[in-house]
């Protein structure tokens, strides 16, 4: 049932070593335009060529279907097409549509000057509206903003709308949750085989569950918030595999950099990015626990972080095949009955890359972008300003429970301000209750105050984007932070001087412990 | 494109037949009203964007010629590859919702506010000023490439930009450029454009005939035809091009 890579792909798959990498050119890869990207050098393609295409005749095999992609398969069944072919332009029905504070506001503006001041959603159980961004602030418009999903959800009879009032005390609001794609997460919203759409970019975080889901503007949502539907272009897919141990200093975060420091900022542009392997199957934090329900806890926020970065790469989506894990963690979470799909043995891929990740390294993105890809032992002389712990891409439980594990590996304090932030009330639950392994018992909060980090902030989307001056942990001034975010472009995180080192979460809390960027194998080896 | 079948979907406007609308400025047919106008951009002119066009302006455009054949004419503003939504619109000005007419227009001042001084030492929106001198903007590849903001081409847009000519865009952002009408998404043929080109330069964007003329230089540069974007910015935004096609209910006319 899950995706399978055929045996004689595996048999010739390369290796992405940088050591191993030879002349391997981009023969099939053909998804670099001229110009697309600033770096110059021809694109080296450590990974085998795409699987030739089936050549045999439809009639001899006496079926008609086309061999599809899951992300193909997904589009057709939202759009009642029997088959489809990337490219196309499809309408589909909308399974969730998830907006926040910064978008919802112009988003509702849309929906009501086009369908009518008195118009209704078209379904007010389909709509999840998340205050995340620019929460606890003093900032009269950002607040204003919530006021606004606020009406609109009252009026609409929206039935999730996790909402929050009392800014001074974010455990007082018990419908807040946090950061918006996290949430979707862990509220039971994202189902193998649906259709996601939201007015974020890392909306596909959610191709962890075997989904589309991709990020559109305030007209677009507007415009489903009236029908309930979408015009979609059918994206062709390109495939990761990744196979190989995961070696123990290794994060999904260092894979997903390893990728985009692969095909560029660009590489992924109107393409699908599907995610298989054995090493996904089995991304595990907490590998050395046999326990089956925290294994996949860990397993999906793990995918959720190789699916978020997609959009740095350009991507429209990412998907990784449903399989146990995924309906473990779904227990409880949804009573919503979903079918997961696959893409077919026989479907066709736009490219492929092939990874044995028992040979790569921590890596970070140096400035000022996301495939700025660089050796962390390399940097290891960038002295650096601060660390920030947070975001949809890092600051999730599995990241918390890994950054503690490299403070309490090492047992020393940090050297620069490091700010943790929950991403939703869970995370931050947990944060202070779960014991993390190795530690006689102590919880991941008890590990930070000890190693000297800030206290956990209130859960939302923080400084990883900027926001309002006054946002806890924004860079007001030049300095240089290692950063577990998604972005790193010119004033991401505030000041337009700043430099922002994107790195796993093991790799951010070696970096603390030493002020400037570092391996985390120097505290795990 | 292939024309996507259109089923029919009620669109659920309780209280649809009791408005009586006007031609709104909604930005969904921006695109209608702009395309005959050929903006004329003197270096000493300063062009207020007030707003949303007036509903006088959107009636006389009715009935004018198709986008397909727009002219835009005027200074242009240059800038490199991998140019990102923080740096067209800055996180902090987020708070400003587009569809209100006066943070509208404040969305303009901040256009390409996010650009390093360094390497950009003209800004985009002169300081004071709440649009811009520069009707066109030339820029590298994967132009937009980040958030899905809207406020990214809400910002171009607001400040005056026409149209933006790059080698190539981000999805989301050409995406919602043909959705919101604000500005013209262009393809280049070929790379390496913008390196001939400097901020202040006069040019011609010719969709007409699918050319870029940079008069100081004297070269000129092909399009690319708008290819799927076409149909939806052909009938004005995706509002538009639904009602067109019969995927949601006309609104009812004036």
């Amino acid at each position: 049932m899950a995706s399978s890579v055929s045996a004689a792909a595996k048999a010739s798959a390369a290796f992405a070593h940088k050591k191993e990498l030879a002349a391997a050119t981009a023969s099939a890869t053909t998804q670099h335009r001229a110009g697309s990207s600033r770096r110059t050098k021809a694109c080296r393609v450590r990974a085998v060529a795409s699987p030739a295409r089936a050549p045999s005749a439809p009639a001899s095999t006496g079926s008609v279907k086309t061999a599809m992609t899951m992300t193909e398969k997904i589009l057709a069944r939202a759009s009642e097409r029997a088959g489809l072919e990337p490219g196309e332009n499809v309408w589909v029905d909308v399974d969730v549509l998830m907006t926040h504070d910064v978008c919802g506001p112009g988003t509702i503006g849309i929906f009501k000057k086009e369908f009518g001041e008195d118009a209704k959603v078209w379904n007010r159980e389909k709509v999840v509206i998340i205050p995340d961004h620019y929460i606890f602030t003093s900032d009269e418009r950002a607040n204003r903003n919530v006021d606004i999903l606020r009406d609109f959800c009252m009026e609409q009879n929206i039935k999730y709308f996790y909402d929050i009032k009392d800014l001074s005390n974010f455990k007082a609001n018990p419908d807040y949750k946090g950061v918006c794609h996290v949430a979707l997460a862990q509220e039971g919203h994202c189902r193998p085989g649906e259709v996601l759409l939201g007015t974020d970019s890392h909306t596909c975080n959610a191709g962890a569950f075997g989904q589309f889901a991709t990020g559109i503007g305030n007209t677009d949502a507007g415009f489903v918030l009236g029908t309930g539907k979408a015009l979609l272009k059918v994206p062709p897919t390109i495939r990761f595999v990744l196979d190989g141990e995961m070696p123990p200093y290794l994060l999904a975060k260092d894979l997903i950099l390893q990728i985009i420091g692969e095909i560029s900022v660009s590489g992924a542009t109107y393409k699908s990015m599907e995610f298989v392997g054995s090493t996904v199957e089995s991304l595990n934090v907490r590998s050395l626990l046999k326990i089956t329900l925290i294994n996949c806890h860990s397993n999906m926020e793990e995918r959720m972080t190789l699916c978020n970065m997609v959009i740095e790469a350009g991507g429209k989506n990412g998907v990784v095949p449903a399989d146990e894990t995924t309906f473990k963690y779904l227990e409880g979470k949804t009573s919503v009955e979903y079918e997961p799909v696959y893409s077919d043995a026989q479907a066709r891929f736009f490219s492929d890359y092939r990874f044995d990740v028992s040979k790569l390294e921590p890596v970070v993105a140096k400035p000022h972008s996301p495939d700025n890809r660089a050796l962390a032992r390399e940097c290891k002389d960038v002295k650096i300003d601060r660390v920030y712990i947070g975001s949809c891409t890092g600051g999730k439980t599995e990241d918390f429970l890994a950054a503690a594990k490299v403070f309490l590996a090492s047992g020393k304090k940090v050297k620069v301000p490091t700010f943790l932030v929950p991403a939703t009330q869970k995370v931050w639950m947990d944060v202070y209750s779960l014991p993390v392994p190795g530690s006689g018992g102590k919880t991941c909060s008890q590990i930070f105050e000890e190693a000297g980090c800030d206290t956990p902030a209130s859960p939302s989307c923080g400084a990883c984007l900027g926001g309002p001056r006054d946002t806890y942990a924004r860079m007001n001034e030049p300095m240089v932070c290692v950063s577990t975010t998604n972005r790193n472009f010119p004033g991401r995180m505030g000041h337009k001087e700043g430099q922002i080192y994107l790195a796993s979460p093991y790799t951010a809390a070696a970096s603390a412990l030493t002020g400037y960027v570092t391996d985390p194998r120097d505290f795990l080896m | 494109m292939a024309a996507a079948a259109a089923p029919s979907v009620v669109a659920t406007t309780a209280g649809a037949s009791t408005a009586v609308l006007s031609p709104r400025p909604a930005p969904a047919s921006a695109f209608l009203r702009r395309t005959y106008v050929t903006s004329h951009r003197h270096p000493t002119l300063k062009c207020r964007r007030a707003g949303p066009l007036t509903p006088a302006a959107a009636a006389a455009a009715a009935g004018g010629s198709s986008p397909s054949s727009a002219v835009f004419h005027g200074e242009v503003f240059v800038v490199g590859d991998n140019i990102d939504t923080d740096q067209i619109i800055p996180a902090e000005h987020l708070t400003l919702v587009p569809s209100k007419p006066e943070e509208y227009r404040k969305l303009g001042s901040f256009a390409f506010a996010g650009l390093p001084s360094a390497a950009y030492p003209t800004p985009f929106v002169a300081p004071g000023e709440e649009s811009t001198r520069y009707t066109v903007i030339v820029g590298g590849a994967n132009f937009g490439c980040g958030s899905s903001r809207e406020h990214a081409p809400v910002a171009l847009g607001a400040a005056g930009a026409r149209a933006v000519v790059a080698e190539s865009y981000a999805r989301i952002f050409f995406r919602n450029s043909v959705a919101t009408g604000e500005v013209y998404p262009l393809e280049l043929a070929d790379a390496g454009a913008w390196k001939e080109c400097k901020t202040g330069d006069v040019v011609t964007v010719d969709l007409g005939n699918s050319v870029f003329i940079n008069h100081t230089s004297g070269k000129e540069y092909k399009l690319k035809p708008i290819g799927d974007a076409g149909p939806v910015i052909e009938a004005g935004g995706i509002f538009a091009y639904a009602r067109k096609t019969g995927m949601i209910a006309s609104k009812a006319a004036a």
